[in-house]
């Protein structure tokens, strides 16, 4: 997962231009083709799930001859598992903390003031968007090293932050666009501050929308592997990401099982919580945010 | 009063300091740290780690005469071009098209299917694929179910076995945003098409397509941009070999940073990356530009 949809700036508002959904007629052969290719797909997934349940699993993809959840139960000690996957979720969800409060902050002055500096900043951020993060980590390492910052967990958030802002921003930006400025207007008239105005209108009716801004960079925190792998050395404060190469080496030979269980241990909460975003809203939400400019 | 005036301008868009700190000490910090390190010869370790000297252009004089930059370049060319423009954007139209045909279980079905590809941690994806191409893994397991010959993919062929994993991964994206496009396409305009006659794929080609060209243009232009960075779905499956045969500017810029210790050489592969990415976002902008009305 990497950007954000924020395509489509034409795309015509679906109420006002189209009365009906165009659907062609369904058709067989688009569903055997659809099938042959959504095969394809879970393919390369099958020796993970295979393997998992193996506890001889090696390279090869096979039914286990005797299949059995040894692996899971090897993997469930505090070393391999819980210590990597507590450290994964203060990533994580220390980065969407700190992504969605500076977000919220930075695209209020943004979508109700107007100003010169609005266009600038936002193309400026959409600029950011296409940043290859992967071309800045070893610039950011020399960084981390001058300022004494390598293998602090809470530096490590602050640069996770930094780099999905650009799209927290953007989508953030809409979300408040989408809320009436007549509502605000309304409590304003009642006395209320701008500051109580966003906390009791505007945070409310976006809370779908900031949900949605959250777990997306939750996800791509829970799954990022290059940037721990530069700025986090040891051993104790690694997320699951890259605590997952002890699975390699210093056991001798891998264990391609336990690599399997612990791989499945570790991706079941980002599919979960993708689950949760697409089935809420649909995708539709996730990306009306992104979508509109 | 002008300067009261002034006053409260600033103060309106102090919400947006957090954000635009955490950008300029993360993002912008790192971009120029890049250029200036590339005329340095900063190393990893020892003397050079601590008292880099100024060496001008000497590592992009190196960078053209080192046979491996070329390669390089040429590598991350059809990496982009193989994986992005044709894999993931051809397969991704392909099914969301295909999805308006079909019944709405079998493209739930799928859609889901493809999506769990690319939410999964990259790390897991790139373990996948590379069970998935190994020698005894599941592809050589199926093609000698039809007596193909063994064919080692990772080393024989380690550009076809990362795009074709990149395309697994990574197509869910363009096909999200072809289904958002589609959906836009007025039914007037292909009913109107079809009652004069034209055929599934000239409507296609004829109407649909011309209609989206917007939204085909950003997703080019995003998917180019995400597969540019690409790097831990190659560094797991090959590591950049055999012998460089699948080392992509990010792993290269890796590479001669972290393996070799000469970081002011690696930065300079790292901000030829920035540059051309710098490049294809300003080109993004553009077109988004030229596309609001």
């Amino acid at each position: 997962m990497t950007a954000p949809v924020q395509e489509g700036q034409r795309l015509p508002r679906q109420k006002e231009s189209q009365p009906r959904p165009s659907h062609p007629k369904r058709s067989t052969w688009a569903d055997v083709v659809l099938l042959f290719i959504g095969a394809c797909f879970l393919l390369p997934l099958l020796w993970l799930v295979l393997g998992s349940l193996d506890p001889a699993a090696g390279h090869a993809t096979k039914v286990p001859q005797q299949p059995g959840l040894d692996n899971f139960t090897a993997v469930l000690t505090p070393e391999l598992l819980f210590r990597p996957l507590w450290n994964s979720l203060l990533l994580s969800a220390g980065t969407g903390v700190v992504t969605v409060a500076a977000a919220v902050l930075a695209a209020y002055p943004l979508s109700r003031y107007r100003s010169r500096f609005n266009t600038p900043f936002m193309y400026g951020i959409l600029f950011g968007t296409c940043l290859p993060i992967t071309a800045i980590m070893v610039p950011v390492y020399g960084l981390f090293v001058q300022l004494r910052l390598l293998d602090s967990l809470p530096a490590t958030v602050l640069f996770l932050a930094a780099t999905s802002l650009p799209m927290a921003i953007w989508m953030t930006k809409n979300f408040i666009d989408a809320v009436p400025l007549a509502l605000e207007e309304a409590a304003w008239v009642d006395g209320a501050s701008r500051l109580a105005g966003l906390r009791s209108i505007v945070l409310p009716l976006m809370g779908p929308g900031l949900g949605v801004v959250f777990i997306f960079v939750f996800i791509q925190a829970w799954g990022n592997f290059f940037v721990p792998f530069v700025l986090l050395l040891s051993e104790g404060s690694q997320p699951a990401a890259v605590s997952i190469f002890s699975f390699f080496g210093q056991h001798g030979a891998v264990a391609y099982g336990q690599l399997a269980a612990f791989s499945i241990l570790y991706s079941v909460p980002v599919l979960a919580l993708y689950a949760v975003v697409a089935r809420g809203s649909g995708n539709s939400l996730a990306l009306s945010g992104a979508v509109r400019g | 009063m002008p300067a009261n005036h002034r006053t409260r301008h600033v103060l309106r868009y102090l919400p947006v300091l957090p954000a635009v700190v955490l950008l300029l000490v993360f993002l912008a910090g790192p971009v120029l740290w890049a250029f200036h390190a590339s005329l340095t010869n900063a190393g990893l370790t020892g003397r050079h780690a601590r008292n880099p000297e100024w060496v001008g252009l000497d590592n992009y004089q190196r960078l053209l005469q080192d046979p491996v930059f070329p390669l390089s370049l040429a590598l991350t060319v059809l990496f982009v071009a193989g994986s992005a423009i044709l894999g993931q954007n051809v397969l991704g139209l392909a099914l969301a098209v295909l999805m308006r045909r079909a019944r709405p279980v079998v493209s739930a079905t799928v859609g889901t299917a493809v999506v769990a590809a690319w939410v999964l941690p990259e790390i897991v994806a790139g373990f996948a694929a590379y069970a998935f191409f190994s020698r005894d893994g599941t592809l050589n397991q199926l093609l000698g179910r039809f007596g193909l010959g063994e064919t080692d993919w990772l080393y024989a062929l380690p550009m076809v076995a990362v795009v074709v994993a990149n395309v697994w991964r990574g197509t869910a994206f363009s096909m999200l945003v072809y289904r958002a496009a589609l959906n836009g396409v007025p039914a007037e305009l292909t009913e109107a098409a079809q009652m004069d006659g034209a055929g599934a794929w000239q409507r296609l080609a004829f109407i649909t397509l011309p209609v989206i060209r917007g939204s085909i243009a950003t997703n080019l232009m995003l998917v180019t941009l995400q597969t540019l960075a690409v790097f831990t779905l190659i560094w797991v499956m090959t590591a950049g070999g055999p012998a460089n045969a699948s080392t992509t500017l990010p792993v290269l810029a890796y590479q001669e940073a972290f393996k070799f210790g000469d970081i002011g050489y690696g930065t300079a592969v790292a901000s030829i990356l920035i540059l051309v990415g710098g490049v294809f976002g300003a080109a993004y902008l553009r077109l988004l530009k030229e596309q609001r009305p």
